[in-house]
């Protein structure tokens, strides 16, 4: 029995919840959700060390024993993104609140709206039943229909309903999915569902419960079904597009490593094959898409789709240096997009448009911003010492070990699209002649630059601190790969 | 009994699958609703339709229902109801802004 | 235009007492029979949406002087704070326990920590079903 586990979702739950009682004091909301987060993500650095020192961990809820009650289950890799998560949410509140004064018009939910999405977040990473992933999924989904529509401007509200609509029916597949798997194997646990699969072998039945799973966890993640995330994400005010950003499609990339590791491996036509065809597409599209648009928010948000593809390339050819660099990856992912969607925001607020033609030499007014968005190119691309470096030397290792050339190829030809597709941006917006004169430029308030700075330095540490970090990547990656090693913390100890 | 559920399950999806392809938003709304009564209807099945006692030891009953599913419907509906409230207030602050509730209307405007 | 609903009118004012009792009665039953918190915090809800609908929302206001939306998260911390609860003892989370009362007049009563938990359900129920149904038919 471990209560600690369950303090990464209780935690920003019921502040969330405290929170509503202090509507009209934007200030003390915006502290207790800080410190909440802040404590959330000090005791995830905690549970990842106490994993290294006494394996897996569980909590039982109500004491009820798996696989009877529901429970959540700590391992290195759901425990690293709730800290990777906690620490990026953390840091875009802060820039949030400096630019709430202006931006958002009804900020008095959103503080809260922004500790359920965590809390639903952090929920998914660490439950270990499959039915709960999708109550989290939803808690963190409703939180997120909200968000969107902050603000209440007509494109929002436009894309609101087309976000709600397309998530709707995919959380409908996922309840569709979990009846047939209920209805075969007779469990929701992961871990019990796991031996039952072990048990069973890929059944016809089996593998189409896969390929459902594998269509719901991609509309979620943005793999190949990625039609409705450009205009989602480039909708909504700065900080929540960041979080969107950084958090939600991460999830869908965890349901789909937790399930396809543990559950589905049996088949290699699906979790191999079918996988690396999807994530090859995705890359493919999401290159086209970064290229095409001259928007900044719509570039950015093809961006996004471009990570998802690259993560999922890992999984698909699933050695231990593949995998490795995956994990890696997201976590990188997650601090990169977080920054990158911020400081884009930042540009479109100065500017006032997001037309990338019609903006031109910022970095005269704003060196550290133009600074900024230059590492983060450069941390998405891969160039060390920075955070993607290590992620993709690990995963171009682990295709070369497993000869799959043609993924290699695509994975690291969408590279040169990111880089691309950014320069453009970086080029247009920072270079050139001053279309603002002296004194006339909207100065840039301390608090939406340091925010940003911190997640640009966080990218510098995690590329020069890989090799602390390998020990928890390694457990994570052996973990994903030995599904042995999950089930039997939780059914026989 | 199982396969008349099943065909309900089916003829609620049809239904559902209309009003999902209409343009009117409400019409998209109750579509959604109805998907998921249907879904409920599967998880229900997918348990096992039978009759029997609760599922405690001790209780002097040969049968025993399954209580998952239904716990499984319970949260499922909750969640439904949260959804489709907060899908409800969208959709009249959509239509309160744009003046329209046609999806096919607001499509693609030139407001910004 | 003036709409006559007089007949209307007279049944709310019995019906939602009649209603409000059902709402009571559904979330003590829920203990061991069917029932239990979010139905009986929709029932009462109903009761609240009746009025409105028969009056009007003023009516409402004045006959329930407070603020739905924190009558929601005192559910949500009443049925969150339940859970944290059994930390303090050292349980795991969400563990419920109960002890029997003998009172005078009722006899025997379980007292348990998940009726806490169904009232901070059936709160959060009728918060947010009440501050949705304002919220559309004042036109926020």
């Amino acid at each position: 029995m471990n209560n600690i586990i369950v303090l990464p979702m209780v935690i920003p739950l019921f502040t969330a919840i405290i929170l509503i009682f202090f509507l009209s004091y934007v200030r003390v909301q915006y502290w207790l959700s800080l410190v909440a987060l802040v404590i959330t993500a000090a005791l995830s650095g905690y549970i990842l060390e106490l994993i290294q020192r006494e394996g897996i961990l569980r909590l039982d809820f109500g004491q009820w024993p798996p696989p009877f009650g529901i429970l959540f289950v700590a391992d290195s890799f759901a425990t690293i993104l709730v800290l990777t998560a906690s620490i990026v949410s953390a840091l875009i509140l802060i820039y949030a609140y400096y630019a709430g004064q202006s931006e958002h018009d009804h900020p008095r939910f959103f503080y809260s709206l922004i500790l359920f999405l965590v809390a639903g977040v952090n929920g998914s990473f660490l439950t270990g039943d499959i039915f709960n992933l999708f109550v989290c999924f939803e808690v963190m989904l409703l939180a997120s229909y909200v968000l969107i529509t902050l603000g209440g401007r007509k494109r929002q509200l436009r894309e609101s309903v087309k976000y709600i609509g397309i998530n709707v029916l995919s959380s409908w597949l996922f309840l569709v999915a979990i009846a047939y798997l209920y209805g075969t194997a007779g469990t929701l646990n992961m871990a019990h569902l796991a031996e039952r699969m072990a048990e069973a072998g890929p059944t016809p039945l089996i593998t189409v419960i896969s390929i459902l799973f594998l269509i719901v966890f991609s509309l979620k993640a943005g793999l190949l079904l990625y039609f409705w995330l450009p205009g989602a994400y480039s909708a909504p005010p700065t900080a929540v597009a960041a979080l969107f950003g950084a958090l939600l499609t991460k999830v869908g990339i965890y349901a789909l490593f937790r399930i396809f590791s543990l559950l589905f491996y049996h088949d290699p036509f699906v979790s191999e094959t079918l996988l690396g065809i999807m994530a090859a597409l995705t890359l493919i599209g999401g290159s086209i898409g970064a290229v095409a648009y001259n928007d900044i928010r719509h570039i950015v948000a093809y961006n996004v789709v471009i990570a998802v593809g690259f993560i999922l390339v890992g999984l698909a050819i699933a050695t231990p240096a593949a995998i490795e660099g995956s994990i890696y990856y997201l976590i990188h992912d997650m601090i990169a997009k977080g920054l990158l969607f911020l400081l884009a925001g930042t540009i479109v607020t100065l500017t006032g448009t997001g037309k990338i033609e019609e903006m031109s030499g910022l970095i005269r007014h704003y060196p550290l911003l133009g600074w900024l968005f230059f590492i983060v190119i450069l941390s998405l691309v891969g160039i060390p010492p920075l955070s993607g470096f290590i992620g993709k030397v690990l995963l171009g290792q682990g295709a070369v070990q497993a000869e799959a050339y043609l993924l290699l190829g695509l994975a690291f030809l969408s590279s040169l699209f990111v880089l691309y597709s950014l320069l453009r941006i970086f080029l247009n917006c920072f270079w050139g002649e001053t279309t603002i004169s002296e004194g006339e430029e909207t100065p840039l308030r301390k608090g939406l630059i340091i925010p940003s700075f911190i997640l640009a330095m966080l990218m510098f540490g995690l590329g020069l601190g890989a090799e602390l970090l390998a020990p928890y990547v390694k457990e994570a990656a052996e973990t994903l790969l030995n599904p042995n090693l999950y089930i039997e913390p939780i059914l026989y100890q | 009994m199982e396969t008349l559920i099943i065909l309900l399950t089916g003829f609620l999806v049809s239904v559902a699958v209309y009003l999902l392809l209409s343009r009117s938003l409400v019409r998209v709304i109750i579509g959604t609703s109805l998907l998921s009564h249907a879904v409920h209807l599967l998880l229900l099945t997918m348990g096992g339709l039978k009759k029997g006692g609760v599922p405690i030891i001790g209780e002097k009953t040969l049968a025993y229902t399954d209580a998952l599913p239904q716990a499984l419907i319970l949260t499922a509906i909750v969640i439904n109801f949260g959804v489709t409230a907060l899908f409800l207030v969208l959709a009249f602050r959509t239509y309160q802004e744009t003046g329209t509730e046609q999806l096919d209307q607001l499509r693609g405007m030139a407001d910004e | 235009m003036k709409i006559n609903d007089v007949i209307l009118q007279t049944v709310t004012k019995i019906a939602v007492f009649i209603i409000l009792t059902f709402a009571v009665d559904l979330f003590f039953a829920g203990h061991h029979h069917p029932g239990g918190g979010f139905v009986a915090g929709l029932v009462f809800a109903s009761a609240f949406v009746l009025l409105g609908l028969a009056f009007d929302l003023e009516t409402v206001r004045k006959g329930a002087p407070f603020d739905f939306k924190k009558l929601g998260a005192l559910g949500g911390f009443l049925a969150v704070g339940t859970g944290l609860l059994a930390l303090i003892w050292d349980a795991s989370f969400l563990t419920q326990t109960f002890i029997t009362v003998s009172l005078p007049i009722i006899g025997e009563l379980d007292v348990a920590t998940v009726t806490l938990f169904e009232a901070g359900v059936a709160f959060t129920v009728i918060g947010v079903v009440v501050t949705v149904i304002m919220g559309i038919s004042e036109g926020r």
